[in-house]
């Protein structure tokens, strides 16, 4: 349960790019949340209206953008989706030790007026 | 054109920076949230004023002023910020770090204790430990001689890089080779904060089932040890061992593993001969 912190920085972020663009509301924030980011989109949207009231971000529309977990493998040279979060190829069925994407927890951007 | 009152204005979709534009936006963003700008119209804009789109309450026009503005920062920015620096701290201090970490229950006192006991003569070790509440484990390690800090989290689910700089002031760090972080019991939050640790173990008990690397991902994917602990329980536990070292591969494929008893003493000569060789460089 560490999304009401994660969402209070997302819209402490937003607010500080708003103060210094001059800009006095903000209507959207997009986040970037990676499947091994061990965070839950629902609670992140939970959190997000009570973190926002009373704010020039209350009323704000939150957007989540999923992030698969992608490995690399090394023995055939692409790139494959993980399923269940094992990362073994399904084509050779090699572990692969390289995850390439899926940790992401970004604030992809901000829409402010 | 304004769909409420047909009045022309609010033409204009959304603004959309120019590619590059992120990170020198600051001076472009419009601030003024005047209605329908600096033109004045003489008819009023009042409620009730329905739209359909159900992000805001503001009028459509005034959709002409908003920016969307590519920020791209992590939200881990700030712990990660002072993570680094509390890396460099210990490194300068001569101290190697080690993030604990594990469901409750799984042993992780016990086997911090008898790590601190066993390596006296090797290294001096300190401890820093997370709880939600009580002073407990702290006063556990204080009364055999072990220097340790306890950190209250409240309902914080886990420890920041924050509160281990907090702590550091408690203790004394000069006078210790290695410096032991317990986090809070929990398998889902402690993943995502780096606390400027030199390694990450995490534990698995013998009581708690072969398959918890497959159930909590994140966490074990980010170990680079994984302690098998308990393992005087293993026969009692029906411990499938074979099946729980196949699942931590799967998910902790960085890992070192080592199966361990902290309360027997069963391999824990192994697990502090490769502290030993860990810790040593660094002083």
């Amino acid at each position: 349960m560490h999304e009401v912190g994660l969402m209070q920085e997302a819209v402490r972020m937003a607010l500080d790019y708003a103060a210094s663009a001059g800009a006095s509301r903000v209507h959207r924030l997009r986040l970037r949340v990676g499947a091994m980011s061990g965070v839950v989109p629902d609670a992140l949207r939970f959190a997000f209206d009570v973190v926002c009231r009373g704010t020039p971000a209350e009323g704000a529309v939150l957007e989540i953008d999923h992030v698969p977990a992608v490995c690399w493998c090394s023995k055939c040279q692409s790139e494959f989706e993980c399923e269940d979060f094992i990362n073994e190829c399904p084509k050779c069925h090699e572990i692969s030790s390289e995850l390439r994407r899926g940790t992401e927890l970004d604030l992809a951007s901000v829409e402010v007026s | 054109m304004c769909t409420e009152c047909g009045c022309g204005l609010g033409e204009s979709k959304q603004a959309v920076p120019q590619p590059g534009a992120g990170d020198t936006a600051h001076g472009t963003a419009v601030p003024s949230t005047d209605h329908h700008g600096d033109e004045p119209h003489d008819h009023p804009h009042q409620p009730p004023h329905h739209h359909d789109h159900a992000d805001s309450t503001l009028h459509d026009s005034d959709q002409s002023k908003r920016q969307i503005v590519e920020l791209n920062r992590s939200l881990l920015t700030k712990n990660e910020r002072i993570a680094e620096r509390n890396r460099g701290f210990f490194r300068a201090k001569g101290v190697f770090v080690i993030n604990v970490l594990s469901s409750p229950g799984s042993g992780k006192t016990t086997l911090i204790q008898q790590t601190a006991l066993a390596s006296s003569g090797r290294f001096r070790a300190g401890v820093i430990v997370g709880d939600l509440a009580t002073d407990n484990d702290a006063a556990r390690l204080r009364a055999a001689n072990i220097p340790a800090v306890q950190v209250n989290t409240g309902t914080v689910c886990h420890l920041d890089a924050a509160m281990i700089e907090q702590a550091c002031a408690k203790l004394d760090l000069d006078s210790i080779d290695l410096l032991i972080i317990e986090n809070v019991g929990n398998l889902v939050c402690p993943a995502a904060y780096d606390l400027g640790e030199n390694l990450r173990v995490v534990l698995l008990s013998v009581t708690e089932g072969e398959d918890k690397p497959l159930k909590y991902p994140p966490l074990f994917h980010s170990a680079n040890v994984a302690l098998i602990t308990k393992s005087d329980l293993a026969a009692a536990a029906g411990w499938n061992r074979e099946n729980a070292i196949a699942n931590l591969r799967k998910i902790s494929h960085h890992a070192v593993i080592f199966e361990l008893s902290a309360k027997t003493g069963e391999g824990m000569s192994a697990w502090l001969d490769f502290l030993s060789s860990r810790v040593r460089p660094i002083r």
